[in-house]
């Protein structure tokens, strides 16, 4: 089967439209994150980053990546380093709240804990960002991911400590913040101007809404 | 400066256990099969990267950190998928209490959807969890 | 110190390892059950960095790095298999 030639939102559609079974091939310039991943692991696994112990996991990952395929994965094309550093910083604050979070409420609600299932529906259109958020938002305080629409981006969440309707529109706008991290981070162009033109001239300085 | 950086690695190692204590707290505390999820993935997370570092600092070997980089990163990626899928067949199992939830918007999803037969994305999930109702009713 | 340390340590995950056996023991669907036994593979991870810490060694580090694997292949498994039972 030829590789289409599709935008990442058809490519999507198509995805999901097609039941032929017929699996689409990554084409080298897709999947080089990939091998740098495999080589890492590697290189991580010997405790040995010589050379000539690289090339060889180069070898085996290249072979593996051929035998065991996996469908393509549409990278966006746009990376800013400055916004993924400052996503990574906030990410592990946020990790340390979320574990104080979940510490507190296992001690002080126990079993008086309510929560709800929310549906996010997510501004991007790709697969890579929509999964992104879904890993993120698992890991900070909160919510983690019950099930995903792909065909219109939409995430249904499970939240914690939700007593309020008020509290469900404060959790959809922690995700959307998430969601213009990430975007600001890796999002495609188009996306991250669409980001840029929704949330106004001082936007990478704006803090969530609490 | 070695009296001080062991001082450090105490209180990382401590911390990365107490994370681990507060997973098993929350197991025990929480209600429901999907708030115990959030017990089981977050804690551990950061409780690895405490014991990690700690760890790392107190051999004072620079070869080490790729291998810790790889058990955390891989630590990173497959806490939410296990999770996701816990999830997910937890609520289609009907595992969930009801009671417990403040609103349900999935629910509403897909009642609404069964009948509309638009959507092709969603329809094999519709059909899962509808003959999941028919065989509990 | 960081005997000390261990000894706090190593006190704390023995009753997490026992909190989520009461887990595996109480239930109340296999969902649980699987979710406690994953946080207990991560509980002996944590031990052996533990003891990797007092001992000084690197022995166990990469059964640490499997064990992350192991926990997560089995966990994706049994809940397939749960819905899949559901839905035939």
């Amino acid at each position: 089967m030829q590789p289409k030639d599709l935008t990442p939102r058809d490519q999507r559609i198509d995805d999901a439209l097609d039941t032929s079974g017929v699996r689409h091939r990554a084409t080298f310039k897709q999947e080089w994150p990939l091998l740098l991943l495999l080589i890492f692991v590697w290189g991580a696994l010997w405790q040995d980053f010589s050379i000539g112990n690289l090339l060889f996991g180069a070898i085996l990952s290249i072979i593996i990546v051929n035998l065991f395929p996996l469908p393509p994965v549409v990278l966006p094309g746009r990376i800013n380093l400055w916004y993924c550093l400052k996503l990574f910083i906030w990410f592990i604050g946020q990790v340390f709240a979320a574990s104080v979070h979940v510490a507190w409420i296992a001690v002080v609600r126990g079993k008086k804990a309510r929560s709800a299932l929310i549906a996010v529906p997510l501004r991007t259109e790709s697969d890579l960002i929509v999964m992104t958020v879904g890993h993120v938002l698992t890991l900070i305080p909160g919510s983690f991911v019950v099930d995903v629409d792909r065909s219109s981006s939409t995430l249904y969440l499970h939240y914690l400590d939700v007593n309020s309707d008020a509290e469900v529109e404060k959790a959809r706008a922690n995700i959307r913040d998430i969601e213009r991290r990430l975007i600001m981070a890796i999002g495609s162009p188009d996306e991250y101007e669409a980001i840029k033109a929704e949330e106004g001239p001082d936007f990478s300085t704006r803090r969530p809404s609490k | 400066m070695d009296f001080f950086l062991e001082i450090v690695v105490a209180v990382l190692l401590v911390a990365g256990s107490l994370m681990s204590l507060i997973a098993g707290i929350g197991l025990i505390t929480f209600p429901d099969l999907l708030s115990r999820m959030h017990a089981a993935t977050k804690p551990q997370v950061l409780g690895f990267l405490l014991l990690f570092a700690g760890l790392a600092i107190h051999l004072r070997s620079w070869i080490l950190v790729p291998v810790l980089v790889l058990a955390w990163g891989l630590q990173l990626l497959t806490a939410p998928v296990s999770a996701h899928m816990i999830g997910r067949a937890g609520y289609r199992t009907k595992h969930v209490a009801k009671e417990t939830l403040h609103v349900d918007e999935l629910k509403r999803v897909i009642s609404t959807h069964s009948e509309a037969t638009g959507n092709t994305g969603a329809v094999t999930r519709i059909e899962g969890t509808k003959a999941d109702e028919t065989e509990n009713s | 110190m960081i005997e000390t340390a261990v000894w706090i340590g190593g006190v704390m995950l023995a009753l997490a390892s026992i909190a989520c056996l009461w887990r595996v023991f109480k239930g109340p669907s296999i969902l649980d059950r699987v979710l406690a036994l994953d946080v207990i593979l991560l509980i002996i991870s944590s031990a052996l960095c533990l003891d990797m810490a007092i001992n000084r060694h690197t022995d166990y580090l990469l059964f640490v790095v499997v064990a992350c694997t192991l926990g997560f292949i089995g966990s994706v498994t049994v809940s397939r298999f749960v819905s899949d039972q559901r839905n035939a």
